[in-house]
């Protein structure tokens, strides 16, 4: 039995007098392809935000392999190990691809600021040992001939692939993808699950997602969580949850009155 | 292996070059090119800030007041600072003060570049356009310090008979090195990392990079600089007075990195040549002018009408700047890849 990565333990968030997210719990182990699904508003996102310390909870605790890390500053939780992307791509836009992936380098490059003015030996050994990681990661996810181009200037399926890559960059071992394949044909998508199945592997994650795309869903993950108004509703295998009468009724609405 | 080399030859070629220039321009010309480096001292510091790492700020005139006072007082020797103060009798500190001409220049800088972390533990800790109100704010605190302090900074009268060291070896010197620095910056993890803070905060928040200490760094960077900008133009001017640094030379910088293109050192670097060189070479239309034998007149203030103008269309046809936020290098690789396919 592998260990637990992440546990989300009786979270509630309240925006004033709103509750998006109550009383969840939910555990995702080590190694898993975890869903988390609901219709729009069912408090995915504050989810993620939450895990990644951009929000704090008003109660209960997220612990990251066994070890508490609410309230911890987002730009240290990535250091812990926890990598997301966004709903809406967000790259730098004015940067290269490669760019992109090396600010996801930018903790693991170790010289300082004088030695970077100065161009001492370790600048150029540590770029270049950056360089050749980052290089290894975009062939990862075949994005090599893009390198130099600007990100804004590719397809919207690599762009996505190129978020994933950044995020991945950052030697995260819990990776949050929000809504990857929204947007995107087919095939697309099926290119993405096959690339996500292998980062998997390759880098050792957890992941933890959110979808819509049912169907790429139930190809993914091996665990599901499904939310409705911040509650959860069902927990369980995703080729159960597609017949469960509540997540039916929450995201077609309730036919019995009618 | 070959870009360092071709790097160090251009670098070489440049000192060279302002030798040369130092050793055979006469005294007006001289006089020009020493401008044109230190507004591009200035300028190249204030873009890492508003252009590389996309923080409005309007603090320029402040730091370089600062570099200017502080530089001063630390060359003007202690007997001509006792007959140069009118006022009332210089402070004991201000008359220990002393120092050779580099040293009175990194001290400014350093100087500089502390007030600016002071400023940037409360400003950076807030997003949104607090930097712009607080560094504006800031500019008018030194300039109203330097006026209503006597003791130190001799008034309204501000300080004369400052040593001119500042030669264009000098000027041109430190314009070389601050340019290189500029570009070694932004060529490393912190200048990709400004770039980041730049382009999308929350973005770079994610990826695990500390914003604020990236802002902080990239602050206190441009007022060492232009703290040692400063610092130049007081020794170049050999007079120096509150007046001279209001909020117009920001708003002059401010030109200038906005038409060399934001984030571009480059382009900063041709812009300043552009506007300061421009603003000289103008001056024919303040005078009396015969166009097809009819006589203008003279009128003052002609050549900035003109200049204005020239501006606005520049800014037309090249709306990011004249280089955008790429730098000549880069410009160049693309062009010949463009050849090649």
């Amino acid at each position: 039995m592998s260990s637990t990565a992440l546990t989300i333990q009786n979270i509630t968030m309240q925006f004033g007098g709103v509750t998006a997210i109550d009383n969840l719990s939910f555990e995702v182990k080590e190694g898993e392809i975890y869903g988390l699904i609901g219709p729009n508003g069912a408090g995915k996102t504050t989810i993620f935000n939450i895990i990644t310390g951009n929000y704090q909870p008003t109660k209960g605790d997220i612990l990251f392999h066994n070890e508490t890390i609410t309230g911890t500053k987002p730009n240290l939780v990535v250091q812990k190990g926890i990598a997301r992307t966004f709903q809406n791509i967000r790259l730098f836009k004015t940067m290269s691809v490669m760019d992109n992936i090396l600010i996801g380098f930018h903790n693991r490059s170790r010289y300082s600021y004088a030695e970077a003015i100065l161009r001492l030996p370790r600048y150029f050994g540590q770029e270049r040992k950056i360089r050749a990681e980052a290089m290894a990661i975009l062939n990862e996810f075949d994005l090599t001939s893009f390198a130099e181009h600007r990100a804004t200037d590719l397809s919207y399926g690599n762009q996505r692939k190129v978020e994933i890559a950044r995020a991945v960059a950052t030697d995260p071992s819990l990776l949050l993808l929000d809504e990857p394949a929204a947007g995107m044909n087919p095939s697309e998508t099926e290119d993405l699950s096959t690339i996500i199945h292998k980062i998997k592997k390759d880098f050792n994650l957890t992941i933890l997602l959110i979808e819509h795309d049912m169907k790429f869903v139930n190809n993914m993950c091996d665990l599901v969580t499904v939310l409705d108004y911040g509650e959860k509703i069902f927990d369980g295998k995703p080729a159960d949850a597609i017949v469960n009468e509540k997540v039916i009724t929450a995201y077609l609405g309730d036919f019995t009155h009618a | 292996m070959k870009q360092t080399l071709l790097k160090t030859l251009l670098i070489i070629a440049s000192l060279w070059l302002v030798y040369l220039v130092n050793s055979t321009m006469d005294s007006y010309t001289l006089s020009i090119f020493n401008n044109i480096g230190i507004f591009a001292i200035l300028a190249l510091s204030y873009n890492l800030i508003n252009g590389v790492t996309g923080q409005f700020s309007l603090e320029p005139n402040g730091f370089v007041a600062i570099g200017a006072y502080v530089t001063a007082l630390f060359l003007i020797p202690a007997e001509t600072k006792v007959d140069m103060f009118a006022l009332v009798d210089p402070a004991p500190s201000v008359l220990a003060m002393s120092a050779g001409f580099l040293p009175a220049l990194l001290i400014a800088g350093i100087v500089s570049a502390s007030l600016a972390f002071i400023l940037s533990v409360p400003v950076f800790r807030v997003r949104g356009d607090y930097l712009a109100i607080v560094t504006l704010g800031f500019g008018f605190i030194i300039r109203i310090f330097a006026m209503n302090s006597p003791a130190y900074t001799n008034g309204a009268m501000g300080l004369n008979d400052i040593p001119e060291y500042a030669n264009f070896l000098w000027i041109g010197t430190i314009g070389v090195i601050t340019f290189v620095v500029m570009i070694h910056i932004i060529n490393s993890k912190f200048g990709r990392a400004m770039k980041a803070v730049r382009d999308d905060e929350d973005a770079a928040i994610a990826m695990g990079i500390n914003t604020y200490k990236i802002k902080t760094i990239s602050f206190m960077t441009s007022a060492f600089f232009e703290g040692i900008g400063g610092g130049l133009l007081a020794s170049f001017l050999s007079t120096i007075a509150p007046d001279q640094f209001t909020f117009l030379l920001t708003f002059q910088l401010l030109i200038i990195i906005v038409l060399g293109g934001l984030g571009s050192m480059s382009g900063t670097l041709l812009a300043t040549i552009l506007v300061m060189g421009g603003m000289e070479w103008l001056r024919f239309l303040d005078d009396d002018m015969s166009i097809f034998g009819y006589h203008t007149g003279a009128h003052p203030g002609m050549r900035m009408v003109i200049f204005a103008v020239l501006l606005i269309i520049l800014m037309l046809f090249a709306r990011k700047g004249l280089f955008g936020d790429r730098e000549l290098s880069e410009i160049i690789k693309s062009k010949f890849k463009r050849r090649d396919a």
